[in-house]
Protein backbone atom coordinates (compact mmCIF):
# COMPACT_ATOMS: atom_id res chain seq x y z
CA UNK A 1 0.00 0.00 0.00
CA UNK A 2 1.73 3.13 -1.00
CA UNK A 3 0.83 7.03 -1.76
CA UNK A 4 2.89 9.43 -4.31
CA UNK A 5 4.03 12.22 -2.30
CA UNK A 6 5.79 15.00 -4.26
CA UNK A 7 5.99 12.47 -7.38
CA UNK A 8 7.67 9.84 -5.17
CA UNK A 9 6.18 6.29 -3.84
CA UNK A 10 5.85 5.95 -0.44
CA UNK A 11 4.57 3.67 2.38
CA UNK A 12 1.45 4.24 3.50
CA UNK A 13 1.93 2.17 6.68
CA UNK A 14 -0.40 2.85 9.57
CA UNK A 15 -1.33 6.21 8.38
CA UNK A 16 -5.12 7.03 8.58
CA UNK A 17 -5.15 10.52 8.15
CA UNK A 18 -2.70 13.49 6.87
CA UNK A 19 -1.55 14.23 10.50
CA UNK A 20 -0.38 10.60 10.80
CA UNK A 21 1.03 10.42 7.26
CA UNK A 22 3.19 13.60 7.57
CA UNK A 23 4.18 12.57 10.96
CA UNK A 24 5.59 9.53 9.61
CA UNK A 25 7.17 11.16 6.74
CA UNK A 26 8.55 12.73 9.58
CA UNK A 27 7.47 16.48 7.82
CA UNK A 28 6.30 19.19 10.25
CA UNK A 29 3.15 20.42 9.53
CA UNK A 30 3.83 24.22 10.47
CA UNK A 31 4.10 26.44 7.31
CA UNK A 32 3.22 24.02 5.37
CA UNK A 33 0.74 23.74 2.22
CA UNK A 34 -0.61 19.89 1.42
CA UNK A 35 -3.02 18.78 -1.79
CA UNK A 36 -4.48 15.45 -1.65
CA UNK A 37 -5.35 14.20 -5.33
CA UNK A 38 -5.62 17.92 -6.40
CA UNK A 39 -7.72 19.11 -3.55
CA UNK A 40 -5.91 21.61 -1.15
CA UNK A 41 -6.53 20.59 1.99
CA UNK A 42 -6.19 23.50 4.82
CA UNK A 43 -4.05 22.76 8.10
CA UNK A 44 -7.12 22.40 10.26
CA UNK A 45 -8.41 19.84 8.49
CA UNK A 46 -4.59 17.55 8.47
CA UNK A 47 -5.78 15.47 11.43
CA UNK A 48 -9.80 14.86 9.92
CA UNK A 49 -8.81 14.23 6.68
CA UNK A 50 -7.99 10.42 5.69
CA UNK A 51 -5.51 9.23 3.42
CA UNK A 52 -5.43 5.81 1.13
CA UNK A 53 -3.72 3.53 -1.23
CA UNK A 54 -2.72 5.38 -4.35
CA UNK A 55 -3.59 8.76 -3.58
CA UNK A 56 -1.60 11.92 -5.16
CA UNK A 57 0.25 13.96 -1.98
CA UNK A 58 1.71 17.25 -2.89
CA UNK A 59 3.41 18.90 0.47
CA UNK A 60 4.46 22.58 -0.38
CA UNK A 61 6.77 24.41 1.81
CA UNK A 62 8.53 28.02 1.59
CA UNK A 63 11.69 28.63 0.34
CA UNK A 64 13.94 31.75 -0.22
CA UNK A 65 13.20 33.76 -3.11
CA UNK A 66 12.94 36.79 -4.98
CA UNK B 1 8.28 62.36 -0.62
CA UNK B 2 4.64 60.93 0.72
CA UNK B 3 4.88 57.37 2.34
CA UNK B 4 4.06 54.75 -0.15
CA UNK B 5 1.14 52.83 0.62
CA UNK B 6 0.31 49.59 -1.02
CA UNK B 7 -3.05 48.02 -0.33
CA UNK B 8 -3.69 50.23 2.47
CA UNK B 9 -0.61 49.10 4.08
CA UNK B 10 2.12 52.15 4.61
CA UNK B 11 6.24 51.30 4.07
CA UNK B 12 8.68 53.28 5.49
CA UNK B 13 11.04 51.87 3.27
CA UNK B 14 11.05 51.92 -0.67
CA UNK B 15 13.81 48.59 -0.59
CA UNK B 16 11.98 45.28 -0.88
CA UNK B 17 14.45 42.26 -0.35
CA UNK B 18 13.87 38.86 -2.00
CA UNK B 19 15.21 35.87 0.13
CA UNK B 20 16.23 33.79 -2.89
CA UNK B 21 20.58 32.44 -2.77
CA UNK B 22 22.07 33.96 0.58
CA UNK B 23 24.13 31.79 2.00
CA UNK B 24 22.55 31.14 5.66
CA UNK B 25 19.04 31.94 6.81
CA UNK B 26 20.75 34.32 9.65
CA UNK B 27 22.91 36.19 7.00
CA UNK B 28 19.05 36.78 5.12
CA UNK B 29 17.86 37.81 8.28
CA UNK B 30 20.27 40.33 9.25
CA UNK B 31 20.64 41.22 5.43
CA UNK B 32 16.83 42.70 5.99
CA UNK B 33 17.32 44.26 9.51
CA UNK B 34 20.54 46.16 7.86
CA UNK B 35 18.44 47.12 4.81
CA UNK B 36 15.28 48.54 6.73
CA UNK B 37 12.99 47.12 4.46
CA UNK B 38 9.45 46.22 5.50
CA UNK B 39 8.58 43.23 2.40
CA UNK B 40 9.96 40.42 1.20
CA UNK B 41 9.24 37.54 -0.99
CA UNK B 42 9.81 34.08 -0.68
CA UNK B 43 9.39 30.96 -2.56
CA UNK B 44 7.19 28.24 -2.92
CA UNK B 45 8.80 24.45 -3.37
CA UNK B 46 8.07 20.80 -2.62
CA UNK B 47 9.58 19.53 0.77
CA UNK B 48 12.62 17.35 -0.15
CA UNK B 49 11.74 14.09 1.82
CA UNK B 50 14.59 11.96 1.42
CA UNK B 51 17.08 14.83 2.64
CA UNK B 52 15.52 16.90 4.71
CA UNK B 53 11.50 16.37 5.31
CA UNK B 54 11.29 18.67 8.60
CA UNK B 55 11.37 21.74 5.66
CA UNK B 56 13.14 24.49 5.29
CA UNK B 57 12.97 26.78 8.45
CA UNK B 58 13.09 29.98 6.10
CA UNK B 59 9.80 31.36 7.38
CA UNK B 60 9.80 31.20 10.69
CA UNK B 61 13.25 33.28 10.68
CA UNK B 62 10.73 36.35 9.01
CA UNK B 63 8.79 38.57 11.36
CA UNK B 64 5.68 39.09 10.26
CA UNK B 65 5.59 42.17 12.75
CA UNK B 66 8.12 43.76 10.84
CA UNK B 67 7.94 42.84 7.23
CA UNK B 68 5.04 42.06 4.84
CA UNK B 69 5.76 38.34 3.67
CA UNK B 70 4.81 37.75 -0.08
CA UNK B 71 5.33 34.45 -2.08
CA UNK B 72 5.54 34.47 -5.61
CA UNK B 73 4.92 32.45 -7.91
CA UNK B 74 8.17 31.61 -9.21
CA UNK B 75 8.29 28.19 -11.54
CA UNK B 76 5.31 28.87 -12.91
CA UNK B 77 4.93 28.73 -16.45
CA UNK B 78 0.89 28.93 -17.00
CA UNK B 79 -1.69 31.19 -15.17
CA UNK B 80 -2.86 27.52 -14.15
CA UNK B 81 0.12 26.69 -12.37
CA UNK B 82 0.50 30.44 -10.82
CA UNK B 83 -2.89 29.78 -9.93
CA UNK B 84 -2.66 27.14 -8.21
CA UNK B 85 0.72 28.68 -5.74
CA UNK B 86 -1.07 31.08 -4.82
CA UNK B 87 -3.93 28.97 -4.09
CA UNK B 88 -1.42 26.95 -1.89
CA UNK B 89 0.80 29.73 -0.29
CA UNK B 90 -2.61 31.46 1.40
CA UNK B 91 -3.26 27.54 2.60
CA UNK B 92 0.24 27.45 3.91
CA UNK B 93 0.65 30.43 5.74
CA UNK B 94 -2.46 32.59 5.07
CA UNK B 95 -0.45 35.14 3.31
CA UNK B 96 -2.33 37.19 0.86
CA UNK B 97 0.20 38.94 -0.93
CA UNK B 98 1.19 37.38 -3.78
CA UNK B 99 4.12 38.36 -6.47
CA UNK B 100 2.88 36.87 -10.01
CA UNK B 101 5.71 35.76 -11.90
CA UNK B 102 5.53 33.67 -14.51
CA UNK B 103 8.23 32.78 -16.80
CA UNK B 104 7.93 29.84 -18.79
CA UNK B 105 11.68 30.34 -20.46
CA UNK B 106 14.40 29.27 -17.89
CA UNK B 107 17.11 31.08 -20.12
CA UNK B 108 15.59 34.26 -20.14
CA UNK B 109 12.85 34.38 -17.22
CA UNK B 110 11.56 36.97 -19.38
CA UNK B 111 7.59 36.88 -17.83
CA UNK B 112 4.85 35.62 -19.94
CA UNK B 113 2.04 38.76 -20.56
CA UNK B 114 -0.99 36.78 -21.06
CA UNK B 115 -1.20 34.57 -18.32
CA UNK B 116 0.00 37.35 -16.28
CA UNK B 117 -2.92 38.83 -16.86
CA UNK B 118 -4.98 35.67 -16.96
CA UNK B 119 -3.68 34.45 -13.33
CA UNK B 120 -4.67 38.37 -12.08
CA UNK B 121 -8.04 38.77 -13.04
CA UNK B 122 -8.89 35.29 -11.69
CA UNK B 123 -6.37 36.04 -7.84
CA UNK B 124 -7.84 39.71 -7.89
CA UNK B 125 -11.32 38.13 -7.52
CA UNK B 126 -10.32 35.79 -4.80
CA UNK B 127 -8.58 38.89 -2.78
CA UNK B 128 -5.47 37.96 -3.43
CA UNK B 129 -2.93 41.40 -3.53
CA UNK B 130 -1.64 41.30 -6.81
CA UNK B 131 1.85 42.58 -7.48
CA UNK B 132 2.57 41.35 -11.26
CA UNK B 133 6.27 40.80 -11.99
CA UNK B 134 5.95 42.31 -15.60
CA UNK B 135 8.44 43.29 -18.94
CA UNK B 136 8.70 47.11 -18.72
CA UNK B 137 5.28 47.09 -20.91
CA UNK B 138 3.35 50.03 -19.97
CA UNK B 139 -0.14 48.94 -21.76
CA UNK B 140 0.32 45.50 -20.13
CA UNK B 141 1.15 47.57 -16.74
CA UNK B 142 -1.92 49.77 -17.20
CA UNK B 143 -3.86 46.87 -18.44
CA UNK B 144 -2.84 44.62 -14.70
CA UNK B 145 -3.88 47.82 -13.05
CA UNK B 146 -7.13 48.04 -14.21
CA UNK B 147 -7.58 44.16 -13.55
CA UNK B 148 -7.38 45.17 -9.73
CA UNK B 149 -3.81 44.61 -9.37
CA UNK B 150 -2.04 46.37 -6.20
CA UNK B 151 1.35 47.44 -8.29
CA UNK B 152 2.83 46.70 -10.77
CA UNK B 153 6.69 45.35 -11.07
CA UNK B 154 8.40 46.45 -14.32
CA UNK B 155 12.12 44.75 -14.74
CA UNK B 156 14.72 47.01 -15.38
CA UNK B 157 16.86 44.17 -16.69
CA UNK B 158 16.41 39.95 -16.97
CA UNK B 159 16.02 38.60 -13.35
CA UNK B 160 19.68 38.28 -11.68
CA UNK B 161 21.18 39.67 -14.32
CA UNK B 162 22.58 42.89 -11.98
CA UNK B 163 22.70 44.88 -15.74
CA UNK B 164 21.06 47.89 -14.26
CA UNK B 165 18.21 49.98 -16.38
CA UNK B 166 17.94 48.57 -19.52
CA UNK B 167 14.08 49.53 -19.59
CA UNK B 168 14.42 53.40 -18.71
CA UNK B 169 12.54 54.96 -21.37
CA UNK B 170 9.33 52.19 -21.01
CA UNK B 171 9.89 52.55 -17.06
CA UNK B 172 9.54 56.03 -17.58
CA UNK B 173 6.19 55.75 -19.30
CA UNK B 174 4.77 53.55 -17.21
CA UNK B 175 5.66 55.53 -14.22
CA UNK B 176 4.09 58.62 -15.50
CA UNK B 177 0.85 56.58 -16.29
CA UNK B 178 0.36 54.32 -13.38
CA UNK B 179 -2.16 54.88 -10.29
CA UNK B 180 -0.54 52.20 -8.45
CA UNK B 181 3.06 51.66 -7.18
CA UNK B 182 5.71 50.68 -9.49
CA UNK B 183 8.32 48.33 -7.52
CA UNK B 184 11.23 48.30 -10.43
CA UNK B 185 12.11 45.01 -9.79
CA UNK B 186 14.67 42.08 -11.45
CA UNK B 187 18.02 43.32 -12.84
CA UNK B 188 19.18 46.15 -10.59
CA UNK B 189 22.74 45.31 -9.55
CA UNK B 190 24.17 48.19 -8.00
CA UNK B 191 23.07 50.88 -5.35
CA UNK B 192 22.96 53.49 -8.16
CA UNK B 193 21.04 51.45 -10.45
CA UNK B 194 18.47 51.51 -7.30
CA UNK B 195 18.62 55.38 -6.95
CA UNK B 196 18.32 55.82 -10.47
CA UNK B 197 14.69 53.64 -10.47
CA UNK B 198 13.39 55.76 -7.58
CA UNK B 199 14.80 59.25 -9.38
CA UNK B 200 13.37 58.24 -12.54
CA UNK B 201 9.92 57.97 -10.45
CA UNK B 202 9.74 54.32 -10.07
CA UNK B 203 7.99 54.19 -5.89
CA UNK B 204 10.29 51.30 -4.85
CA UNK B 205 12.89 48.47 -5.99
CA UNK B 206 12.94 44.61 -5.38
CA UNK B 207 16.46 43.79 -4.89
CA UNK B 208 17.92 40.15 -4.37
CA UNK B 209 20.87 39.43 -6.34
CA UNK B 210 22.28 42.28 -6.05
CA UNK B 211 22.34 41.53 -2.22
CA UNK B 212 22.42 37.96 -1.75
CA UNK B 213 25.47 37.06 -3.55
CA UNK B 214 27.21 40.20 -2.98
CA UNK B 215 30.64 38.96 -1.08
CA UNK B 216 29.18 40.88 2.12
CA UNK B 217 25.27 40.66 2.45
CA UNK B 218 25.03 43.17 4.89
CA UNK B 219 27.22 45.73 3.86
CA UNK B 220 25.46 45.52 0.36
CA UNK B 221 22.08 45.49 2.04
CA UNK B 222 23.26 49.05 3.85
CA UNK B 223 24.63 50.31 0.69
CA UNK B 224 21.45 49.83 -0.77
CA UNK B 225 19.07 51.83 2.08
CA UNK B 226 21.38 54.27 1.59
CA UNK B 227 21.10 54.69 -2.22
CA UNK B 228 16.98 54.47 -1.78
CA UNK B 229 17.32 57.13 0.59
CA UNK B 230 19.89 59.52 -0.89
CA UNK B 231 16.92 59.29 -3.55
CA UNK B 232 13.92 60.04 -2.04
CA UNK B 233 15.91 62.54 -0.04
CA UNK B 234 16.95 64.08 -3.70
CA UNK B 235 13.18 64.26 -5.32
CA UNK B 236 11.99 65.66 -2.03
CA UNK B 237 14.99 68.47 -2.30
CA UNK B 238 13.54 69.64 -5.53
CA UNK B 239 16.14 68.81 -8.24
CA UNK B 240 16.34 71.39 -11.38
CA UNK B 241 15.80 69.79 -14.47
CA UNK B 242 18.33 69.04 -16.59
CA UNK B 243 18.95 71.36 -19.66
CA UNK B 244 21.00 71.12 -22.96
CA UNK B 245 23.29 73.70 -22.99
CA UNK B 246 25.61 75.10 -20.33
CA UNK B 247 25.03 77.19 -17.42
CA UNK B 248 27.88 78.74 -15.57
CA UNK B 249 28.16 78.16 -11.88
CA UNK B 250 30.82 80.80 -11.22
CA UNK B 251 30.43 84.17 -11.52
CA UNK B 252 31.11 84.66 -15.58
CA UNK B 253 31.96 88.59 -14.50
CA UNK B 254 35.05 89.47 -12.91
CA UNK B 255 38.37 87.80 -14.60
CA UNK B 256 41.45 88.81 -13.54
CA UNK B 257 42.34 89.69 -17.32
CA UNK B 258 39.02 92.15 -17.49
CA UNK B 259 40.31 95.55 -18.43
CA UNK B 260 38.32 98.08 -16.46
CA UNK B 261 35.75 100.12 -18.76
CA UNK B 262 36.28 103.38 -18.94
Amino acid sequence: MTVTVNGKPKPLGEAKTLSQLLEALGVKAAKKAVELNGLIISPSAFATTPVAANDQIEIIQFVGGG
Amino acid sequence: MTPLIIAGRTFHSRLFIGTGKFGSHELMRKAIEASGSELVTVALRRVDLDKNPEGDPLISKLDPGKVVIVPNTSGARTAEEAIRIARLARAAGGFDWIKLELTPNLHHLLPDPIETLKAAEVLVKEGFKVLPYINADPVLAKRLEEAGTVAVMPLAAPIGSNLGIRTRDMLEIIVANARVPVVVDAGLGMPSHAAAAIELGADCVLINTAIAAAADPVGMAKAFAKAVEAAEEALAAGPRAPRASADASSPLTGFLWEKPEH
